[in-house]
């Protein structure tokens, strides 16, 4: 070609030939082979891309659009991709795509909710995601109802879906210190724990509902007794104060505990969904049931204070019901300031005694009424009276007696609600007593009794004078006069007087006489002849004494 | 421009690797009789294969920059980013300069590659005579900084091997930062197969 046309080049060396074993053409493969990764990158994009839902959250605390994972028993199913705030700022909405894998968890029951580091009174829950940050976690539910719009819970829910165990609903008057996630006790051992909680349409009561797990479900009973094993209960009793708790924990956030009554009872478990009354204590609780409450008035007309609501209602001390107004009420005619008291009462806690009135009200033909029957409980002389219940702190209690010599009470059945009259309390009439008594000490005339005393002491005062004047002086020489008599007394029988001495001579010639006569007596004795004969003469010079004695007599 | 003869028009043609000058005698799969090396007036195929690797570069581009690059693993805190959002990052946490230089040679650069690989390819298959010098010069200056777009690439594996520290620490690489070392790979394969002599062939119009 060219080297022909161009002289001057035959000096240079002539390139080689050697074919190459490849064809430039596969070059193209290369990019062919980036488009397959390519394809295949989005291709397993496409595939591991499931549905993408939003969840509707109160905050977005610890979301993190493109980081936070969803996760279902601690497997990621999916990330939130953004987070945003709704049209109304009221809430956070976060989008989530969910893994192909995760489709099921589009479904209408489907729950989310945040899991964060949660310390509660409880106890800890969400450690892990101290460091890890936090997650939502997803509970499935049974539905196969395609959603892609929820709202996620903004504490987690007590019971996963599919857990064994059974539902039970609580009916009570307020929710006291339970809370979602309290506990569910049984003999103290932890069988559940509250789930949600709700006010009834009406507002007038809040429903519970619990969770208790499998195989312990079977302990609720259709008759179990449910109570607040909130706080601690103490007792005083005859036998000494009883301190009585649940656990430590149940102190102090709360929870529920449940028991069969005492005797016999039903044992067949109850079913799923089944209502209890849940009861502010155990005593309540396991006391039998109340039944129906039947509403009672009472008009007072003296104080009543230390009469508070809820103070107990008794009949014959047995307890009857509890106040639940107190209230002032104004009499026109009388000019007075009664107090109207209502109470509920409970008929059947008087147990066997309800039943045989109303068996006696139904022989005599009366519907079995409480209104009937307290017409002739009254006409019996059934009073009410506030009495005191405790001397220290003056609270009173209602007590329902039968007061002998009760006056006539007008009493009409069909007034609604029942009115029962009442009688003024034993309290009352002990003030009355009192009163009585203090009158009667100030009728006294203290004046003049005052006044006769002081005139008698003035008498005996004079008295007493007259008595020092003249009657003492003389007592004075009467006793000198004794005094003399008593020491002429003296002298005369003093050892050296007169009448010493001769007392002393005379018995001197008593004893010589007496010695006489026994030497004439002992002469006699041996000569009693000497009577007749006279005496002999003596060959011995005889003293002369015994003659003179035997002479003498 | 007539006063300069081309290697074409003398007949001649020059090895590039020995330099050896040999005819050209117009043979098929021409081999330099020194050294062996494919002799060529021009590269062969040039323009398919420059076409074909920067096409390839492009379609990895793309996934380089959705996938996440690297994770980082700090006290349980794990964070995925891909390229601009570690830029971002970067930006946001007080480092500019920083964030300045990834962007400059992760995206910046690359693209720039890519602008400037099109614009010769085009150029010179409509055998234009537009800013030849400049063109020649662009080409000079796309072989220059193709080995600096693997910054991304050398950072994370130093990032990988030095930072280990288990729970508390740990840097990975993620599948994003394979195909951004493709793609300058192969932006550096398209530019070598690029042969600079074509900007000068065709017609002489511009003077």
């Amino acid at each position: 070609m060219t080297d022909d046309t161009k002289p001057g080049n035959a000096d240079l060396p002539e390139p080689v030939v050697h074919r190459p074993r490849i064809n430039a053409s596969f070059v193209w493969l290369i990019p062919v082979l980036a488009a397959l990764v390519g394809l295949s990158l989005v291709i397993n994009a496409w595939m591991q891309a499931g549905p993408t839902i939003t969840i509707s959250f109160q905050s977005a605390e610890g979301l993190d659009p493109g980081k936070t994972p969803v996760k279902y028993k601690n497997v990621v199913i999916g990330r939130v991709t953004s987070v945003r705030l709704s049209k109304d700022r009221s809430h956070v909405t976060a989008k989530v795509s969910l893994e192909k894998s995760a489709e099921g968890f589009a479904t209408e029951d489907t729950r989310f909710w945040v899991v964060r580091p949660r310390i509660g009174l409880g106890g800890v829950s969400g450690i892990d995601t101290l460091l890890s940050g936090a997650f939502i976690g997803a509970d499935v539910g049974e539905s196969k109802q395609p959603e892609d719009e929820f709202t996620g819970l903004e504490a987690p829910p007590a019971v996963t879906h599919g857990a064994p165990g059974k539902t039970f609903v609580l009916h009570t008057d307020d929710l006291g210190s339970l809370d979602i996630g309290s506990p569910v006790y049984y003999r103290r051992i932890q069988v559940g724990r509250v789930v949600t909680y709700q006010l009834d349409p009406n507002g007038k009561a809040v429903s519970l509902q619990i969770w208790v797990d499998a195989p312990n479900d079977q302990f609720v009973t259709k008759t179990s007794r449910f109570w607040n094993a909130s706080g601690v209960d103490v007792s005083v009793g005859a036998d000494g104060v009883k301190v009585n708790t649940q656990s430590l924990a149940s102190v102090l956030a709360g929870g529920v505990a449940f028991q069969e009554p005492m005797g016999p009872h039903e044992t067949a478990p109850a079913d799923e969904s089944a209502a209890f009354n849940l009861f502010h204590d155990q005593a309540t609780a396991m006391a039998p049931p109340d039944g129906e409450p039947k509403y009672i008035r009472m008009r007072f007309d003296q104080s009543l204070r230390g009469l508070k609501v809820d103070a107990p209602v008794e009949f014959l001390g047995i307890p009857f019901g509890r106040v639940v107004s107190v209230n002032l009420d104004f009499d026109e005619k009388t000019q007075k300031f009664p107090v109207t008291v209502g109470a509920v009462v409970y008929p059947q806690r008087l147990g066997r005694a309800h039943e045989k009135l109303v068996a006696l009200a139904k022989a005599r033909g009366d519907d079995a009424q409480l209104s009937q029957m307290m017409g002739t409980l009254i006409g019996q002389g059934l009073r009410a009276q506030a009495r005191s219940g405790n001397l220290l702190t003056g609270q009173l209690y209602i007590s329902l007696d039968f007061v002998p010599k009760a006056p006539k009470a007008a009493y009409d059945p069909s007034v609604k609600p029942l009115e029962i009259p009442t009688v003024p309390g034993s309290f009352d009439k002990l003030q009355e007593q009192m009163a009585d008594i203090v009158d009667k000490i100030q009728k006294i005339p203290f004046d003049s009794i005052g006044r006769n005393l002081d005139q008698t002491l003035g008498e005996l005062h004079r008295t007493l004078k007259q008595v020092n004047g003249d009657v003492l002086p003389e007592f004075k020489t009467t006793l000198q006069s004794a005094q003399q008599t008593m020491g002429t007394a003296n002298n005369a029988l003093s050892p050296d007087s007169p009448l010493q001495q001769n007392l002393g001579g005379t018995l001197q010639e008593l004893q010589r006489s007496a010695r006489s006569l026994r030497v004439l007596t002992d002469y006699l004795g041996s000569h009693p002849d000497a009577l007749l004969r006279g005496r002999k003469a003596d060959p011995a010079p005889a003293p002369p004494a015994a003659t003179q004695q035997g002479s003498k007599p | 421009m007539s006063a300069l003869p081309r290697a074409d028009e003398l007949g001649v043609i020059g090895c590039h690797v020995c330099s050896l000058v040999c005819r050209d005698t117009g043979m098929e799969h021409a081999r330099c009789p020194r050294c062996h090396s494919s002799l060529h007036r021009r590269k062969k195929a040039t323009y398919s294969r420059t076409w074909a690797l920067l096409i390839a570069a492009f379609i990895f581009y793309i996934p380089a920059n959705l996938l996440p690059i690297m994770r980082t693993v700090s006290v349980g805190d794990v964070d995925d980013n891909t390229i601009l959002s570690g830029v971002v990052e970067l930006w946001v946490k007080g480092s500019p300069d920083l964030a300045v230089i990834v962007f400059t040679a992760s995206i910046v650069v690359p693209m720039l590659k890519f602008l400037a690989l099109v614009t010769l390819l085009w150029s010179s298959h409509r055998s234009s005579g537009w800013a030849r010098r400049q063109r020649a010069k662009l080409y000079r200056l796309v072989e220059l900084i193709g080995y600096w777009s693997m910054l991304d690439v050398f950072v994370v594996a130093l990032l990988t091997a030095l930072v280990q520290f288990g729970l508390l620490s740990l840097v990975e690489p993620l599948p994003g930062v394979v195909f951004f070392g493709l793609t300058v790979v192969l932006t550096m394969f398209a530019s070598m197969s690029f042969d600079p002599r074509l900007i000068w062939d065709g017609k002489e119009s511009d003077d």
